[in-house]
Order: structure tokens, then C-alpha cells, then sequence
């Protein structure tokens, strides 16, 4: 297992603090850009290192750093998209909560990499403590000039606050973020113009999410080159997986790219596997809005060989027999689960935060939800399987931002995957109006 | 959900008078410079969140015009941001908010039975508060807390790992607690600015 990169150190005692993250190897990376580097040395060492955007699209980060408008007159910004939200995403939280200083060691660099003067982080509402976290770990830092006018005595200035939403899953994708942080409705934009061009107050911006901007520091400090070398073919470096369900060691683990999916799920480095001595089902590997995965195609592909999880290797074989590796949402399901009941669930999901702005996905997401709930409850007909799979295609791709997709793929794999379980719903509407679900006692935690 | 009909009865001007505290407008001041001085409505939401807090844990109208004026804003652009963000309440509430988390991974792990049980126990159906205006319970979708499910938030405070003794626990706790003010440093104008 190679070293750790974000979450080297997290064992220290207060490594949250200033101090301590600093005696151990803390805002060296700074040094080193302000005073050795040019902003475009900096940009060329993120797109050498391959590192790609941790919130679920995987674009090439320095790649997109590139497209920064760099003949307006206007300021660049760079945003950090912390609205983490996507079901069974937790490990921006744990990286904000645990060690802030990563990420705010990150964004330093990343802007001066865009010559950017501001930054604004901007923290879902849910997330209220970690805004208090932020700002005491910012106030430090301004405190010891890394932050403010003049960092570490060089001509570089920048300010970094933190902005909070309030409770709006769509404000994760980059426009409708950026829509919010100017005091509107969280609804995306049509793009292009992309931010890189047009972006917040029409100026050129770049969002980045937590994970990605907090591995810029390793990157800066030990270069691209070898940050590249860790991990396997275009997905380099680490990843964080955060893993929930019924496995029994739910939690954020940091991997290199490149582990295979079956000791991910079974070591006891990790998840440890499945709870109660049962089976493995099913597993959700990218946050609820990437196809789900049957037991036998999450642990190896179609074509036999072990699925590893990458970029590459959990979208092998495509949506026929693949999934994603999105934002690294682990959801585990052991034969209990009944995937009929977690699709209607996602499903509402979607329908509660499309924000309505086209049809597809505002009328779409509540038809799955109402037939979801249908078959779900025992008054489903054999039709409405098909005409599930029929709504899906016509939300997909016919959408501004990309949540239509997520709310039509979970859908459409589920369907794919488990058609039986939908039909025993249809033709026993007895048995399923009288399942009880869920026991408290059953998951209490040892 | 009623909501849709609630909206017409909400938005009745009643002309209460609303004003920030000197001390909430200093900090509201720190926040307003965090953005550029064009740019001033970039602070609508962290206004609202600390309003919320400051006037009782809901908006209405009143307050809501009194923030566009505070921002030099029409009403009309603080109403489609209230309406549109969950974490802003238009109808009044409990003291304490309960958000269940209901969403995939919580439901497997018993997220709904918390919120049976403390429907149960506090005798009101979600979207309600209790008749000493102690508790509301909401369902609400994903907390991002997934690896320690069952989760749930009051007040925007996370617990996690929840069980039947644990909500007891909770409840019991809270109502001790409630004739105490809220402490300074959990408050939106001390986090934000």
C-alpha cells in the first residue's frame, strides 16, 4: 500500500490545529509555489500528476485549470464546491472536520496557480459546524501571513471565506453553485459559456471539489511525476472511499486507485465485510446517482477479470455490465436489502431535489417516484417495469445539468439487474404489503 | 404536502417591526465583506440563516422584506430563495428541529424506524410540533453522514448512530435544557462571520 496523501497524518493528535499541522510538513507546498514556482509551473505540475476531479465527473483537473480566461480583465476566482450531498458521499466532511489545513493548503496553491485573489468555500447548510471548524482553521492562517496581503512576504495576496448553502442537493454541480453563491436559486446554467470563462460574477472561475484541492499540496511538493506513479493507468494518485451499509466497518478509507473491489469489501483494513455473517447483494461504488452492481459484476467485469476501483475499471463494460467510480460513495447491500424499496427511495430523492427547471427531470423524477411507490407498495403492474425504463431514457440526456442522468440511471440499472425482484413485487402484492422493514435493534452499533 | 396553499396565506404583510440587534448587524457587516461591494446579494443566504435563527427559527414576510431592504434587493428575489431552499422554514416551528434522515443508506439502517419511534413518542405525525412548541420532526433527505447511520439533526447539530435509548436519551436531555439560551458560539453569526 502506498502512503497515504490526504490523510497522512490524520492520526496526529489536533492536527486540526495550526501548529501541529505545520510541524508536521504543513504549508511547505506554499513555500515552495509563492517562492520558487510560476503560477503556470504550477498549473503544468497538476495536469503532469493526472489527478482528476474527485466529485464524481473525474475531468482532468489541471486540464480544466487551463481553460481559465486568461485575456479578461475581470478576476479570477476559485470556488471550492463543498456541498457534498450525494448519497453515500461522506468523506469531504471527514477531511474538513478531521484536517481542514489540507484543504486550505490546497487552495492556496491552487489559486495562486489561476492567479485568483479570492476563494470562497462553499460548505452545504447541513454542514453548520464544519463552517466554525473552517473559519477558526482560516483565522490561523491569516494570523501566520499565509493567508491575506503579502503571503510569506511575496507580492501575493489572497482572502478565502467560507459560504454556506442551505440545503439543496443540486447546488453541487458547479453552475447552480455558483448561482448560489450569488445569492439565487440553486438553478444550473446552460453551458457553455463554461465558469472557466464565465463563471462567478461573470468572471473566470474554477470549482473544485474538497478532495481534489486538497491533494494540490502533496502535488506541488513532491511533483506530478510522482504523484502520477501512484495508482493505475490515467487514475492516479488516491482516492477517499467513503463506505456505509451493511458492512462492518462503515467509514472513510483512503486507497490507492487501483484496489480491487473484493479486498475493498472483505479486508479487515476496510470494510471487513458484510454484516451478520450475511452475503454480499449488491454494491452502489460511485454515491447513489451511478448504476448499481450485482454481486457477481462488482467483483469482476463481465469479460472475468477483478474489478479494481478506478475510473477505468468500475465503468468496464459500460451501463450494460459497469457502473462508476463518481464521488466514491460506497453503498454495500447484504441479501436482506431489497433493491425494489432503496430505487423507490432514490428515486423521491431526485424528485425532492430537481429544482425544476426542465421538464424532463421536474415531470421524470416525480412519475418514477409515484410508480416506484406503486410497485413498492404492492400496487404495481407488470407494465410500469418497462414503463420505468421507458421515463428514464427520455430524462436522460434531455437535461441543463447532469442530475436528470442521476436520477435515470439508478433507475435503469436497477431494473436491469434485479428485473426479477420488480416482478415478484408486481405478482406478490401480499408478501411485499406485509414486509416489515428495518429493525432498530438489529443495527444498533457494537 | 400543503405547502403549495401555504405559500398564499404566508405571504400576508403584517407589518410587525423587525430589526437586527447593533451587535448581529456588525457581524452581518463582516459577512458583507466578503463579497465584492457589487456583489452584496451573494450574502441573501447567510443573512436568512442568521434572520431564522435571530427571529424565532422561521421567516415570514416581514422578515423577508426587511432582509431585501437590509440588501437593497426586491422582495421578490428573498421570497424565491426562501421558498427554494429546504433549510429555510415559512411556517413557525418547535425549538428544536428534528431532520430525520430518510434517505437510501439511513433507510437501510433504521432511519425510518427513528422516525416511528419518535413519532410515537412525541405524539405528532412528521411535519408537525408539539403542542408546547418544544419539538417539530421533518424528514429530510441526505445529511452526509452515511457511514454512522442512522443520522439525525437538530438544529443543525448532527447525532449519529442512532437507537431507541439514544433518542430517549436525546429527547430528554433537550427538554431540560430548553429553558437555556442557545450557546453563542453554535449560532449562525458566530460560525459565519
Amino acid at each position: 500500500m502506498e502512503s497515504k496523501i490526504i490523510l497522512e497524518h490524520i492520526e496526529i493528535p489536533n492536527i486540526r490545529q495550526f501548529e501541529v499541522y505545520r510541524q508536521h510538513g504543513g504549508y511547505q507546498s506554499v513555500e515552495k509555489a509563492l517562492k520558487t514556482m510560476t503560477p503556470d509551473e504550477v498549473v503544468n505540475e497538476v495536469k503532469l500528476s493526472g489527478l482528476r476531479g474527485r466529485g464524481g465527473a473525474g475531468f482532468p483537473t489541471g486540464l480544466k485549470w487551463s481553460f481559465i480566461d486568461k485575456k479578461s480583465n475581470k478576476p479570477h476566482y476559485l470556488v471550492c464546491n463543498a456541498d457534498e450531498s450525494e448519497p453515500g458521499t461522506f468523506k469531504d466532511r471527514y477531511l474538513m472536520e478531521h484536517i481542514p489545513h489540507r484543504l486550505i493548503e490546497g487552495i492556496i496553491c491552487a489559486s495562486y496557480a489561476l492567479e485568483a485573489h479570492t476563494a470562497y468555500i462553499y460548505v452545504r447548510g447541513e454542514y453548520k459546524y464544519i463552517v466554525g471548524i473552517l473559519n477558526e482553521a482560516i483565522k490561523a492562517c491569516y494570523q501566520h501571513h499565509l493567508l491575506g496581503k503579502n503571503i510569506l512576504g511575496t507580492s501575493y495576496d489572497l482572502d478565502v471565506y467560507v459560504h454556506c448553502g442551505a440545503g439543496a442537493y443540486i447546488c453541487g454541480e458547479e453552475t447552480a453553485l455558483l448561482e448560489s453563491l450569488e445569492g439565487k436559486r440553486g438553478n444550473p446554467r446552460l453551458k457553455p459559456p463554461f465558469p472557466a470563462v464565465k463563471g462567478l460574477y461573470e468572471s473566470p472561475t474554477v470549482v473544485n471539489n474538497v478532495e481534489t484541492l486538497a491533494n494540490i499540496g502533496w502535488i506541488v511538493q513532491h511533483g506530478g511525476e510522482r504523484f502520477s506513479q501512484i495508482g493505475i493507468g490515467k487514475s492516479t494518485g488516491t482516492k477517499l472511499i467513503s463506505a456505509c451499509g451493511h458492512i462492518h466497518h462503515p467509514g472513510v478509507y483512503e486507497i490507492e486507485l487501483g484496489l480491487p473491489v473484493e479486498e475493498f469489501i472483505y479486508s479487515e483494513a476496510y470494510c471487513g465485510g458484510i454484516r451478520d455473517g450475511k452475503e454480499l447483494k449488491a454494491v452502489v461504488p460511485g454515491g447513489s446517482s451511478v448504476p448499481i452492481l450485482p454481486k457477481s459484476l462488482i467483483l469482476k467485469t463481465a469479460k472475468g477479470e477483478p474489478r479494481l476501483l478506478s475510473y477505468e475499471s468500475l465503468a468496464d463494460g459500460g451501463f450494460e455490465s459497469g457502473s462508476m467510480l463518481g464521488s466514491g460513495g460506497f453503498i454495500v447491500y447484504d441479501e436482506d436489502d431489497c433493491i425494489v424499496r432503496n430505487t423507490y427511495n432514490f428515486s423521491r430523492f431526485y424528485h425532492h431535489e430537481s429544482c425544476g427547471q426542465c421538464s424532463p427531470c421536474r415531470e421524470g423524477t416525480g412519475w418514477m417516484d409515484s410508480v416506484l411507490y406503486r410497485i413498492e407498495h404492492g400496487e404495481g403492474r407488470m407494465k410500469d417495469i418497462d414503463l420505468l425504463v421507458s421515463i428514464s431514457s427520455h430524462i436522460e440526456g434531455n437535461t441543463i445539468c447532469p442530475l436528470g442522468d442521476a436520477a435515470a440511471w439508478p433507475v435503469a440499472a436497477a431494473i436491469r439487474h434485479f428485473r426479477d425482484e420488480f416482478e415478484f413485487h408486481v405478482n406478490h402484492p401480499d408478501i411485499v404489503r406485509n414486509v416489515k422493514h428495518g429493525s432498530l435493534l438489529k443495527y444498533q452499533k457494537v | 404536502m400543503s405547502d403549495r396553499h401555504f405559500y398564499h396565506k404566508l405571504y400576508v404583510k403584517k407589518n410587525n417591526p423587525v430589526a437586527f440587534t447593533p451587535e448581529t448587524l456588525e457581524r452581518i457587516d463582516v459577512i458583507r465583506s466578503h463579497y465584492p461591494a457589487d456583489q452584496q446579494k451573494s450574502a441573501l443566504i447567510p443573512i436568512l440563516q442568521i434572520a431564522q435563527e435571530e427571529f424565532g427559527g422561521s421567516l415570514n414576510v416581514d422578515i423577508m422584506d426587511y432582509v431585501a431592504n437590509l440588501l437593497s434587493i426586491t422582495p421578490i428575489e428573498v421570497y424565491e430563495v426562501a421558498t427554494f431552499y429546504s433549510q429555510f422554514y415559512l411556517e413557525p416551528q418547535g425549538k428544536y428541529v428534528i431532520e430525520v434522515c430518510q434517505t437510501g443508506p439511513c433507510a437501510m439502517c433504521g432511519g425510518e424506524d427513528v422516525m416511528h419511534y419518535l413519532e410515537e413518542k412525541l405524539h405528532i405525525k412528521v411535519g408537525e410540533t408539539t403542542d408546547d412548541g418544544l419539538f417539530s420532526l421533518k424528514a429530510v433527505e441526505c445529511l452526509g453522514a452515511c457511514g454512522s447511520a442512522p443520522v439525525m439533526q437538530i438544529n443543525t447539530e448532527f447525532y449519529e448512530y442512532m437507537n431507541l435509548e439514544k433518542i430517549d436519551e436525546i429527547i430528554d436531555q433537550l427538554r431540560r435544557e430548553s429553558e437555556m439560551p442557545k450557546p453563542e458560539n453554535l449560532t449562525w453569526k458566530v460560525r459565519l462571520s
